[in-house]
């Protein structure tokens, strides 16, 4: 038994090393990932994971560390969807998808110039997670510790902007600066990940838990730990598939996740079907939940049969 | 400052205000003063501009023209002062928030980024829960609500906020006569506390108790007194005929 599940991680140094690796982008595409979910942000954070090519690519072929030219990257994609979004009468969608598949054709070129095109261009795309280093691990973890942070302090704003931005911009949160701020924790989140899981694959890590995560709750926070604790579940699965089947250790784990969202979506919609609830609701949803706070931060309603809880959304969870 | 200490000053203040979107006018010169504790309605047709005014009051929109002051301030500058209702909340169901969490997140304009919600918070949405009468469907998500429901849980949004000024679009739209009796007497209150309410309606009846009535046909047919205002001619000229009263 502990061949086949601990083992791998005791005998081999860099098993440890991808697991850790892997944890990290797991809890940073959590948080990322659910307010990308909940905003709608999949294309844009798509576009985004592939707008770092260039920059990386160009940062191999000068010799600079390529978080440098990913971070670069997403500056020009972030700035020119921005100004023809602003500047023109196109939507975002069609400035992302221009974006999109420009940077991505550049990246492409600028690697194809370089000695070993596919080596360079799969390293990119599909990243090196058995291959990570301590200084990997620890960039990882700032870029953690910034994104989590950004997120609790904007945790309000992140919020209303999911569910209802007009009610954002008249409670004091100004759209656009905190808009930007989401896009740059997601872009934040891409960079520490890319070379943990590839361009291709962080997509996944950023979608997948997140997803899964909100068939099967109903708070902001709930949602965000769920979907760390499922990401580095699936992190940890997918390494121990890759060792033992010889597969490639990134896209192992993304399958994984994916695979965890599609059963935990049949589980829903089977729940559904058996208790006669709506598609896409978890059938939790309408049982009371019975919450304690040592703050008591909740509303206790009197004079009913229930006791539902106003909690200020997002907090206690 | 509390809405009784802003009795001296006018809540809302409009002077040859247009509203409208980029550098399109919807309607122009309007001028009116709403008292603390007033209630001020905006009566037209659909795409008579009452929710472009509403807007602009709230800072959502800038004004094209004019001025425009609430609760002694910029539109937009006091948001814990000033609650906004939309139309149609534009809720998204991909987190399927029960009522009550809806409801408090009417607290976040005065809790800010970092302040926690405490008793105070509490007490308001539990306060609010209670008059818009949300109790018996508060712990369930607003998605398996009816349009009814989520009316009601989105008013006791507005109410939570406390405010000295609410800006309410269309606030009895799917509402039961049950439901606007609650509304109404809800309002009735946060006007007898001190705050003044402005809500877009098309329920002429409810023009009948404003202090201030602005009836607009994209453009301003008359601004005053119901008495003044919801004449025969004033509302043939607006809605094609005189209406019920």
């Amino acid at each position: 038994m502990s061949d086949t599940f601990i083992t791998p991680f005791t005998d081999n140094e860099f098993m440890v090393r991808a697991l850790g690796a892997g944890v990290l982008v797991a809890c940073c595409c959590a948080i990322v990932g659910s307010f990308v979910v909940l905003r709608g942000l999949a294309f844009v954070a798509d576009a985004l994971a592939h707008g770092v090519l260039p920059g990386i690519a160009t940062a191999i072929l000068l010799g600079v560390p390529v978080v440098v030219g990913a971070a670069a990257g997403t500056m020009v994609m972030m700035g020119g969807v921005s100004l023809i979004t602003r500047r023109s009468r196109l939507s975002s969608d069609t400035a992302i998808g221009l974006f999109f598949a420009g940077m991505l054709a550049l990246g492409v070129m600028i690697t194809s110039r370089g000695r070993s095109f596919a080596g360079d261009l799969t390293r990119i795309l599909f990243g090196e997670l058995l291959g990570v280093s301590v200084s990997d691990l620890w960039w990882q973890a700032v870029a953690l510790v910034f994104v989590g942070g950004v997120a609790w302090v904007c945790r309000r704003p992140f919020l209303l902007l999911c569910i209802e931005p007009e009610l954002a911009a008249t409670s004091g949160f100004r759209v656009r600066p905190f808009e930007t701020l989401m896009l740059t924790i997601v872009a934040v989140a891409i960079i520490a990940s890319f070379q943990s899981v590839g361009t291709l694959l962080v997509f996944g890590m950023l979608l997948a838990p997140a997803s899964t995560a909100a068939l099967v709750t109903r708070r902001l926070g709930a949602m965000v730990a769920l979907a760390a604790v499922l990401g580095s579940v699936c992190t940890y699965v997918g390494l121990l598939l890759s060792y033992h089947a010889d597969l490639a250790a990134g896209a192992s784990v993304v399958v994984v996740a994916v695979a965890v969202f599609l059963l935990t979506f049949a589980g829903v919609e089977v729940r559904a079907a058996v208790t006669g609830r709506g598609v896409g609701v978890p059938a939790g949803a309408l049982q009371r939940q019975v919450h304690t706070h040592d703050d008591g931060a909740h509303v206790h309603v009197h004079g009913s049969g229930e006791h539902p809880h106003g909690h200020v959304p997002g907090e206690h969870r | 400052m509390s809405a009784a200490a802003i009795t001296a000053i006018t809540a809302i203040t409009a002077r040859d205000l247009a509203v409208g979107y980029g550098n399109r006018a919807v309607v122009e010169g309007i001028s009116f003063d709403v008292p603390a504790g007033g209630l001020l309605c905006l009566i037209g047709t659909n795409g008579s501009g009452k929710s472009t005014l509403l807007k602009t009051i709230a800072g959502l929109l800038p004004p094209l023209e004019g001025t425009v002051t609430v609760a002694g301030g910029e539109p937009g500058a006091q948001p814990a002062r000033v609650g906004y209702l939309a139309q149609r909340p534009a809720s998204s169901f991909t987190l399927p928030l029960c009522a009550a969490d809806v409801v408090a997140m009417g607290r976040f304009a005065a809790l800010g980024l970092l302040r926690r919600a405490g008793r105070v918070d509490r007490e308001l949405c539990a306060e609010a829960i209670e008059r818009m009468e949300v109790t018996p469907f508060a712990g369930r998500p607003l998605l398996e609500l009816s349009g009814g429901q989520q009316q009601r849980t989105h008013l006791a949004q507005a109410l939570a906020r406390r405010a000295d000024v609410l800006l309410l679009d269309e606030p009895t739209a799917g509402l039961d006569p049950s439901g606007r009796e609650t509304f109404a007497q809800a309002i009735a209150t946060e006007r007898a506390r001190g705050c003044a309410v402005a809500m877009a309606t098309h329920d002429l009846g409810d023009a009948e108790g404003a202090d201030v009535v602005v009836l607009l046909a994209a453009r301003v047919v008359a601004i005053g007194h119901p008495s003044e205002v919801l004449t025969d001619e004033h509302l043939r000229a607006s809605f094609g005929f005189t209406g019920p009263h």
